[in-house]
């Protein structure tokens, strides 16, 4: 493997990596809120959230392009307040990724949360628990399994995600240049099939561990609590 | 301690109206299914909102909707112990016993330590276990268990037997009774069972379609013909065990009785339950028959119910109450002030 595609696994990895570590605390709130909350506008948060899903990738990378971009409304606020830039950086990668990922990530640990049993909620709140630590000591250790499922989802979609990236922060070499746009600019260029071929083997080796990670992972806490 | 209850809660067509005031010891609640005490008692514990008025402990108020006050359930240390158990699956036993703990640090409460607590319950060969391995009798004495050492000012207790079969019953009604007398700890019981409510309350509440049609002692209380399928009550001392025979003989106000033997020692006290249908009732003194039981009476009332009739005595101020048939009434010329003698098969006694 050349150093450029070396670049682009390592870029692939901490962009996928970034984007399931920051959206899973939200991802987690959201699916709570969505399992569990009775509020006004809750179909309109659901919408939202699974929006990504089925607008065309292209369209999401546009509309994140127009409002966190350099001259965007967020981007601008953000640059000039924290100075946090996404616009045509890796950062800008990890957040479109995190966008792509956060329906499959959110749908996956909603549905682990609505398979709690909420009478043992209750219990716990009559034995002198506030609900956040309800939710700390009871419901989480209880949907684990659903997390981690939701966070692989959300890396896979990450190592994946093509669309929404190139349109949002386009091809640089060794900033935003992820594995699929790699392989994508590769198919492009005459005598490129051997690279491509190659950051394909490597793309499906890390989608199908990450896979079997969780598989084991999900396993042991589930011995875990059979176990006597 | 005191639990004043004064609410009406409407759930779609069921409209449940509920006033008592309990007193120190267990107060059953006591009923058909679909009366409403499952709902009551969670209006209590604060897992439901009532649609208006009052619940105060100790004078402290929970819930007022006129102030539109609720205290949640984590702020009212109100002990829960649910009929199926409701144990944390993913910690074991020791760790379900303590969750409450973490919450209830420096609140006072009822001064339950954790190695008494597990003596009294018998649990301590448990505590390593996941709530998955054990047996249901096991279970149910766990979660009281770890409602006790929340340290509630109050325990709610919903049908913790209604899941278990006879044999658990008798293995986990001892470890209540012990609650009751050792604890200290007032008990708000519910219960469809008249032998578990003859043996554990000292106050009953009565619950029919969502009202309360009667609330009072237990002896007063469990006679009346619409407590359940009829019976009665009487407060009775061990005397002395027939190991022979197997009988234990009962002392009581109404006379000696004698009852297939128990397992507690004597000079204990015993509540006998009696069903109605169980006793006979004759002129004369009867002479050369197999049941063992003969109490002399006065017959207080006669409550005609279609073709039959509760009869109910007073046996030296304890009541008794004997369903016999209207033929029986009439053949007998059974009235108030006429002097019975009501017979009672020691085998009908149920070992509760």
């Amino acid at each position: 493997m050349t150093a450029e595609e070396w670049t682009a696994v390592r870029l692939s990895l901490l962009v996928a990596v970034t984007a399931t570590a920051c959206s899973l605390p939200f991802g987690v709130a959201v699916a709570w809120l969505l399992a569990r909350g009775r509020f006004w506008g809750k179909s309109f948060v659901d919408t939202l959230v699974h929006l990504p899903l089925i607008l065309p990738p292209v369209v999401t990378g546009y509309l994140l392009l127009i409002l966190f971009g350099k001259r965007g409304p967020i981007g601008e606020f953000l640059d000039e307040n924290f100075g946090i830039v996404f616009a045509f950086r890796w950062t800008g990668a990890a957040l479109a990724c995190a966008v792509m990922g956060f329906p499959l990530m959110v749908r996956a640990i909603r549905l682990s949360i609505e398979a709690v049993d909420t009478r043992l909620e209750s219990a716990a709140g009559t034995l002198g628990a506030h609900p956040l630590w309800v939710f700390a000591t009871i419901t989480l250790p209880l949907c684990l399994s659903g997390v981690i499922a939701g966070a692989i989802l959300c890396f896979a979609k990450s190592m994946g995600e093509f669309g929404a990236t190139i349109t949002f922060v386009s091809n640089i070499p060794g900033e935003t240049q992820t594995l699929p746009s790699a392989i994508y600019t590769l198919t492009q260029v005459p005598g490129g099939d051997a690279g491509a071929l190659r950051l394909t083997l490597v793309s499906v080796i890390i989608s199908m561990g990450a896979l079997l990670g969780s598989e084991l992972l999900a396993r042991r806490i589930g011995a875990h609590r059979v176990a006597t | 301690m005191s639990l004043d209850v004064d609410i009406d809660h409407r759930h779609g067509t069921f409209h449940l109206s509920a006033r008592f005031v309990s007193q120190p010891g267990v107060t059953a609640l006591f009923g058909r299914s679909g009366s409403g005490k499952t709902t009551l008692v969670n209006i209590v514990g604060g897992l439901i909102r009532p649609t208006r008025g009052r619940i105060a402990v100790d004078g402290q108020i929970l819930v007022d909707s006129e102030q539109r006050l609720f205290v949640p359930k984590h702020r009212r240390r109100i002990g829960y112990v649910f009929q199926d158990s409701r144990l944390f699956p993913h910690l074991n036993v020791r760790q379900n016993l303590l969750y409450g703990r973490w919450f209830s640090r420096g609140n006072g409460g009822a001064a339950a330590d954790f190695d008494s607590v597990v003596e009294l319950l018998g649990i301590a060969s448990l505590l390593d276990r996941r709530p998955g391995s054990l047996s249901g009798g096991e279970k149910q004495r766990v979660a009281i268990g770890r409602a006790l050492l929340a340290h509630p000012r109050l325990l709610l207790m919903d049908e913790p037997l209604a899941s278990l079969d006879e044999a658990r019953r008798a293995e986990i009604l001892p470890y209540i009774e012990r609650l009751r007398d050792k604890a200290g700890v007032p008990i708000l019981y519910v219960s469809h069972s008249v032998a578990e409510v003859a043996r554990l309350a000292t106050t009953v509440v009565i619950l029919a379609d969502g009202k309360v049609t009667a609330v009072g002692p237990v002896l007063d209380i469990l006679p009346l013909a619409d407590a359940g399928d009829g019976g009665s009550v009487l407060d009775t001392k061990i005397a002395h065990h027939d190991e022979r025979f197997q009988i234990t003989t009962l002392v009581s106000a109404a006379g000696e009785l004698q009852v297939p033997r128990l397992a507690a020692p004597p000079g204990s006290s015993v509540r006998a339950y009696i069903r109605a249908r169980d006793v006979m009732l004759s002129l004369n003194p009867p002479q050369e028959i197999s049941a063992l039981n003969v109490l002399a009476g006065r017959i207080a009332q006669v409550v005609p119910t279609g073709a039959q009739a509760d009869v109910r005595l007073d046996c030296n101020g304890a009541i008794l109450v004997a369903r016999v048939t209207a033929k029986s009434v009439q053949r007998l010329a059974l009235a108030p002030g006429r002097a019975v003698y009501a017979v009672i098969k020691s085998v009908s006694f149920e070992r509760s």
